[in-house]
């Protein structure tokens, strides 16, 4: 069985560490914020300008002054910061953000990344994508392993790149990978999801990968 | 040294025209100088450049501009909500320069302060990057992105003062404190028009040497676009 959405979205949690300043995109990515760890103290960045980002609101609370980078309605915490968005992408392009998990169309095992842009179509624009992707300390991918039966992790992205050599791991249904941003090209495929097989990631990955699982660590 | 002004129509006027740059604040629909917007619908002008990070949604904020065909081109980040923009541009009728959001806010924020240009890591080896210069720093390559002003900025604040100073309310400061650095003129709409004074100076985000006019916009209906709740905590 392939990890669902939310066990996706848990896995990319145990990425977090304690102190950590993480900024979360849209769609699974924002369901990390569900599985931050008990006693564990992160601070959410919300690119349209503050950092705390708190939970949603209750009904009757919500006020059209405080949204988060997806113009969903959210709250302030007791440490909550705002400022504008030049301050906000010097905290991203300066490194001081540590971690970023965001969704992805196609990650190559070289660690590019494309999520922006499919010729042809109406092309919504990159938004803050490529400034995480370059500024971020380090990058998380979550994403389905194929889309409509294509592979999803190749050897070359065939799209529009939104990063080169940006990714540092990928999580997928299948399992989650490791990818180095310097030097030879490295994806090492460390994790499969309960009952997933070798030969099925195999399967459905045109990138070239090693193998490498490590002991699972139940948390 | 007179900046307020009495209405939306006498804030804009004498320095409009067509074909002019406009810079207009906010993040998605938070934020949005939305009256100023709907002055420069009722004033006509046409053909007109504007910088923003969105294009509004149909029928709200620039989404209104859209619908008159008053803007030719739209330098922005991400488009995303707009139905009307996307028949407009596929049918080539709106020019679009899409901008990362970080290399947006740089842009504007460098024009604002007089640095005609910076190099940044965000874009490089993408179609961003098509055509710019990329100079290697250190073990790293940045592409160059120049500054950006505009003939017109127009921002939204919470509270103003005759002076000019400006503060702006939560997550509705976004792209405002750039833009009303970048403008040659710059108009503030502001929901409190407060005694000079009354604006603690350790307070003000926007001193009032950005702002040639602010006029008093108060109780501005404010529009959510994706209102998200938390189920009440049963006991």
């Amino acid at each position: 069985m392939a990890w669902t959405r939310e066990q996706m979205a848990a896995r990319a949690a145990q990425e977090l560490r304690d102190g950590y300043y993480v900024n979360l995109g849209i769609g699974i990515p924002t369901l990390v914020a569900n599985y931050i760890p008990a006693g564990m103290d992160v601070r959410l960045q919300s690119e349209n300008g503050m950092l705390g980002m708190g939970p949603f609101p209750y009904a009757g609370e919500e006020d059209a002054d405080l949204i988060n980078a997806g113009k969903q309605t959210i709250t302030t915490l007791p440490e909550s910061s705002f400022f504008s968005s030049a301050d906000s992408f010097g905290m991203i392009r300066g490194g001081h953000i540590d971690l970023s998990i965001l969704g992805a169309m196609q990650v190559a095992e070289n660690g590019d990344l494309a999520n922006w842009m499919i010729p042809g179509k109406m092309v919504k624009g990159m938004g803050g994508a490529m400034d995480l992707v370059a500024g971020v300390k380090r990058v998380v991918v979550v994403m389905e392993h194929e889309a409509r039966g294509q592979a999803k992790l190749l050897k070359q992205c065939t799209l529009p790149l939104t990063g080169q050599r940006v990714a540092d791991l990928v999580i997928t249904d299948l399992g989650v990978f490791t990818l180095a941003r310097r030097g030879e090209a490295n994806m090492v495929l460390i994790e499969l999801a309960e009952g997933v097989t070798l030969e099925e990631v195999y399967a459905k990955t045109e990138a070239t990968f090693t193998v490498a699982l490590e002991e699972k660590v139940q948390s | 040294m007179r900046k307020v002004r009495s209405t939306v129509a006498e804030a804009l006027e004498g320095i409009l025209g067509d074909g002019m740059t406009i810079m207009s604040g906010g993040f998605g629909l938070c934020g949005i100088p939305e009256a100023l917007i709907e002055g420069i619908e009722r004033s006509g002008a046409r053909d007109l450049t504007v910088i923003s990070n969105n294009a509004g949604v149909d029928g709200i904020g620039l989404g209104r501009l859209l619908a008159t065909r008053q803007i030719r081109k739209m330098i922005s980040s991400y488009v995303g909500e707009n139905k009307l923009f996307a028949e407009q541009y596929l049918s080539g009728e709106l020019e679009l320069e899409f901008n990362p959001q970080g290399t947006l806010a740089e842009r504007i924020r460098a024009g604002g302060a007089g640095i005609p240009a910076f190099y940044t890591k965000t874009g490089v080896g993408t179609l961003i990057a098509e055509g710019k210069e990329v100079r290697g720093f250190g073990d790293d390559d940045y592409v160059m992105e120049t500054g950006l002003v505009a003939d017109v900025s127009l921002v939204h604040a919470w509270k103003g003062d005759a002076e000019g100073n400006l503060v702006y309310r939560m997550t509705a400061r976004n792209f405002n404190p750039m833009m009303a650095s970048a403008g040659r003129i710059t108009i503030a709409e502001v929901e409190h028009l407060v005694p000079t004074g009354a604006i603690d100076p350790d307070h003000v985000h926007t001193p009032g040497i950005f702002v040639d006019r602010i006029v008093h916009v108060p109780d501005p209906t404010k529009h959510i676009e994706q209102r998200t709740l938390r189920p009440a905590e049963s006991v």
